[in-house]
């Protein structure tokens, strides 16, 4: 198939949830039950905080992509993971309402494999004419304790918009093959993966077939192997990375960090934060090659262009500059519903969400978006039919006003010990909003020792309560440092 | 030009249940006991009553819906009864509803009682509950020390405070009203403690430790009231009047607009210059003989002698630090323990300071009874949180003064 050579990468995104939980860690609780895992016990790995999902860490890899970008010229957006929280609920449209997209965009998850993600990425770039579309894939990944999986996941996001014109990355060529390769499996409705045996995995599926997968690759697009610059491979396949350059004749300096020492397998979402990764580290006229590894394989040619270097290309660097590192592996399994506390009685509060209020809300509650008097110029949250400081209190006078965007000045806060949260104590406070508006909201990736009246936040979209009686999460924003503090998280 | 209430409506006779973990007795029993004390007070049968006003703040483990609770435990004369919720101002929103009935000539006798049974809920605290659907998508519920917490944190950014010398006189208003609730009979916490025990408790909510925060209790209170014309004629002498009795009700300004800094109650200016008008006083730092104020948490009470015009505005912790408060001061607060000591049965409180007040302005105080006899005496009873949330604010004092 020929690609158009104006498709390409008009911007990209990454998001890294702020905490990185040692390996040591987890393997010092395990390793009476499993001390073969010694092993793996080496540096950290990127863990959400409990109030962050795929939908939520998607959402903020949009926003890191996005950046000034203005948000009415995308057509579609696609959320790729295999750790969506709905099944039936489109995960994407919850993105479009954090996003404040146009309600004219389509929108679609993509799912069922852990190359999800760079299989969304593909169909984006086939129907570049009709963007710019933007390609997410997120994954918070669930492993059971004392397994491998545990140690050698993470969680992240990546976003790329995809499109025509001043691309920052051509597509030079794409190929995918599709074998029923079962390395591992998860049932619908079930937790947990099962695995099979690593050295089939690594002798028949990564050497061979994605080996396969390469070379058809280089000869279908009629380049030289030695021309590759950047060879993104995906985490698991890390392990064996030199003999599949090697064999494919592209060189050993081509490939790239698979970040598995400090952030971890991210499932559907790591080729695509790996090729985040690459581009922060390319040059213009580099070709980088991102492959994507699940029943088979995703390849894809890019070619970066002059216009990178106009791209913010600190995306990944300065999410992993941003890691604090955790120690706390009990806080861990109990943010994952894999260590039931006494939460208390204060726990027991029925967090039923009225779909009829959601749905009249949403651009409010999802969107953070408030109103402005079109009277006064009084900016407030949520908007009301009456503003607020109206001395005529005249009706119906509010504009959409968002504030998602904004940055904002703690005006109160307290560090509350009594009040149930499932990470305390539960920070929490007046922000003001620069160009007006407040909010009373909840403070997250902060010690509540590094909180003062006047310190700057930024507004990040969270999980506010999960009502475990019918299965369903709500969200909200929060505000986070805008500097964050770094060094060890509490 | 409406004038006020000053002076039109007396109170005939109140009453107020033993505050505390009452493990041994239902809201009913609760109510009868209070009611009995105010009956005997009255000099009157329950067959006089011609309309009663009930308070009962949370719903969750408690009562349940309507007046029919108390028309039902006191066996009302088949009257109108009216159960009102306004936060914790509850109690002062009951004897308003009573008060006005009398003022307003549609009934010759009214009955205000408020009444909650917390120690039925299984945990320390405030039950937690939902604050409206619109609010529960976009808010933060917390904690009430935690929302109150909040006030400290703004009011030392405000006047440039050092947070040990706020944190000293938070904890100095802990220590009186222990020391006042130990001798006061009907209080839930009879203990004194000194001031290191304060400073050294568990944080509940940064920066109010265990000391800094009322608990809850069980109990009611509850006032009986007519005309000064028709007290007299029912035999009594000394009578206590109502002098003024404001309810504000924030309207979102605090929480949406920019104007509000986070270190006062804004309700609460409003409601105490609205008092003091209807009331005629000018000078309430010299006038006003006794408070009871709303001390849910210590912070709490700092910042509403600041509020109520008594201390200068950011001033409030040298006032409390120099003793101007404690029992001996110059302006007792909390003689009888307040929130803190004396307890927290929230529908019941508000009508509970009133109580006080009550006691103090007719010498029947006992051991705690202020030395320089009172002649007027204020109650501040607030509902909600500092962001949003009802003040009333109630003088009452002796006819004449």
């Amino acid at each position: 198939m020929s690609v158009d050579p104006a498709i390409g990468i008009l911007a990209y995104g990454a998001y890294l949830p702020r905490l990185r939980l040692q390996r040591a860690s987890i393997y010092a609780c395990n390793s009476w039950f499993a001390p073969g895992l010694k092993g793996l016990a080496r540096g950290e790995r990127a863990i959400a905080n409990w109030d962050e999902d795929s939908v939520t860490m998607a959402v903020e890899a949009a926003r890191n992509c996005l950046g000034g970008l203005d948000r009415s010229q995308v057509r579609s957006l696609t959320l790729a993971s295999t750790t969506l929280p709905f099944a039936d609920r489109l995960n994407a449209g919850i993105v479009k309402e954090a996003l404040n997209l146009a309600d004219a965009v389509a929108a679609s998850d993509a799912t069922g494999s852990q190359r999800a993600g760079t299989s969304a990425l593909l169909q984006c770039l086939g129907a570049a004419a009709s963007g710019p579309h933007l390609c997410l894939a997120a994954d918070l990944r669930k492993a059971l304790p004392a397994s491998e999986a545990e140690l050698q996941q993470g969680d992240a996001a990546a976003a790329l918009l995809v499109g025509t014109g001043a691309v920052i990355a051509r597509v030079h060529g794409i190929h995918s093959m599709t074998v029923d390769f079962v390395d591992h499996y998860r049932a619908m409705g079930e937790r947990f993966d099962y695995w099979w045996e690593n050295r089939w995995i690594r002798d028949e599926g990564h050497i061979r077939l994605l080996g396969e997968g390469l070379r058809a690759a280089l000869q279908k697009w009629a380049v030289a192997a030695q021309s590759i610059d950047a060879l993104v491979l995906p985490a698991a396949v890390s392990a064996v990375g030199a003999q599949l350059a090697r064999h494919a004749g592209i060189r050993a300096e081509a490939l790239t960090d698979p970040l598995s020492a400090t952030v971890g397998d991210s499932g559907a979402a790591h080729p695509l934060l790996l090729l985040a990764a690459a581009l922060d580290q390319a040059q213009p006229g580099q070709k980088l090659l991102v492959a994507g590894f699940g029943q088979g394989c995703d390849l894809l040619l890019l070619e970066t262009t002059e216009a990178l270097l106009r791209h913010s290309r600190t995306q990944v660097t300065a999410a992993l500059a941003r890691g604090c590192a955790d120690t706390n592996y009990l806080r861990f399994l109990a943010h994952r519903g894999l260590l039931r506390l006494d939460k208390g009685m204060r726990a027991e509060q029925d967090q039923k969400q009225p779909g009829t209020t959601l749905y009249r809300h949403r651009k409010a509650v999802l969107g953070l978006i408030g109103g402005r008097c079109t009277h006064t110029g009084v900016v407030q949250f949520p908007r009301s039919d009456i503003g607020v400081d109206d001395p005529e209190r005249r009706v119906g006078t509010q504009e959409d006003y968002p504030l998602a965007e904004r940055r904002a000045r703690i005006v109160s806060y307290t560090a509350d010990n009594l009040t149930y949260s499932p990470a305390p104590p539960s920070c929490y406070g007046m922000i003001d909003f620069e160009g007006g508006g407040r909010l009373l909201t909840e403070f997250v990736d902060i010690e509540a020792d590094k909180l003062a009246v006047g310190r700057e936040m930024r507004m990040v979209f969270r999980i506010k309560a999960v009502d475990t009686l019918r299965d369903f999460t709500k969200y909200f924003w929060k505000a986070a440092p805008l500097n964050p503090p770094t060094g060890a998280g509490s | 030009m409406a004038k006020g209430i000053k002076d039109k409506v007396a109170i005939l006779g109140m009453g107020c249940a033993r505050f505390g973990e009452r493990w041994d007795v239902d809201a009913e029993q609760l109510m009868i006991e209070a009611f009995g004390e105010a009956q005997r007070d009255a000099g009157i049968g329950t067959q006089q009553i011609d309309a009663a006003w009930l308070s009962v703040a949370f719903d969750a483990v408690n009562v349940g819906p309507s007046g029919i609770p108390l028309a039902t435990a006191l066996r009302l004369p088949n009257i109108g009864v009216t159960k009102v919720e306004n936060y914790c101002a509850s109690g002062t929103e009951a004897l308003r509803g009573a008060v006005y009935a009398v003022a307003a000539g549609a009934a010759d006798i009214a009955l205000a009682l408020g009444v909650e049974k917390l120690k039925d809920t299984g945990y320390g605290g405030l039950p937690v509950r939902t604050r409206g659907t619109g609010f529960d998508m976009i808010g933060v519920t917390g904690s009430a020390p935690g929302n109150f917490a909040q006030l400290a944190a703004a009011y030392r950014a405000e006047h440039a405070l050092a947070p040990a010398d706020l944190k000293r006189a938070m904890a100095h208003v802990s220590v009186k009203s222990h020391a006042n609730g130990a001798k006061n009979p009907k209080a839930h916490l009879r203990k004194a403690v000194d001031i290191d025990t304060v400073l050294k408790a568990p944080m509940i909510a940064d920066p109010l430790g265990l000391y800094d925060c009322c608990g809850v209790s069980d109990g009611a209170a509850c006032a009986i009231v007519t005309t000064p014309e028709l007290a007299r004629a029912l035999g009594k002498r000394d009578l206590v009047t109502i002098k003024a009795l404001q309810v504000v009700t924030s309207n979102g300004w605090e929480l949406q607009s920019s104007g509000w800094n986070g270190s006062y109650l804004h309700t609460t200016r409003i409601a105490a210059s609205r008092a003091y008008e209807e009331a005629g006083v000018r000078r309430p730092r010299e006038q006003i003989d006794l408070l009871e104020v709303h001390d849910c948490f210590s912070i709490t009470e700092l910042v509403t002698m600041e509020d109520l015009h008594i201390s200068e505005r950011g001033r409030a912790w040298v006032d409390v630090l120099d003793g101007f408060f404690d029992a001996e001061g110059t302006l007792p607060c909390q003689i009888d323990g307040g929130l803190k000591c004396f307890g927290h049965p929230i529908g019941a409180s508000g009508l509970r300071m009133i109580y006080e007040n009550y006691l103090q302005l007719l010498g029947r105080a006992g051991p705690r009874q202020r030395s320089k006899a009172p002649r007027l005496a204020l109650s501040h009873n607030l509902g909600g949180m500092p962001s949003q949330n009802v003040s009333a604010v109630a003088i009452v004092g002796l006819q004449g003064a």
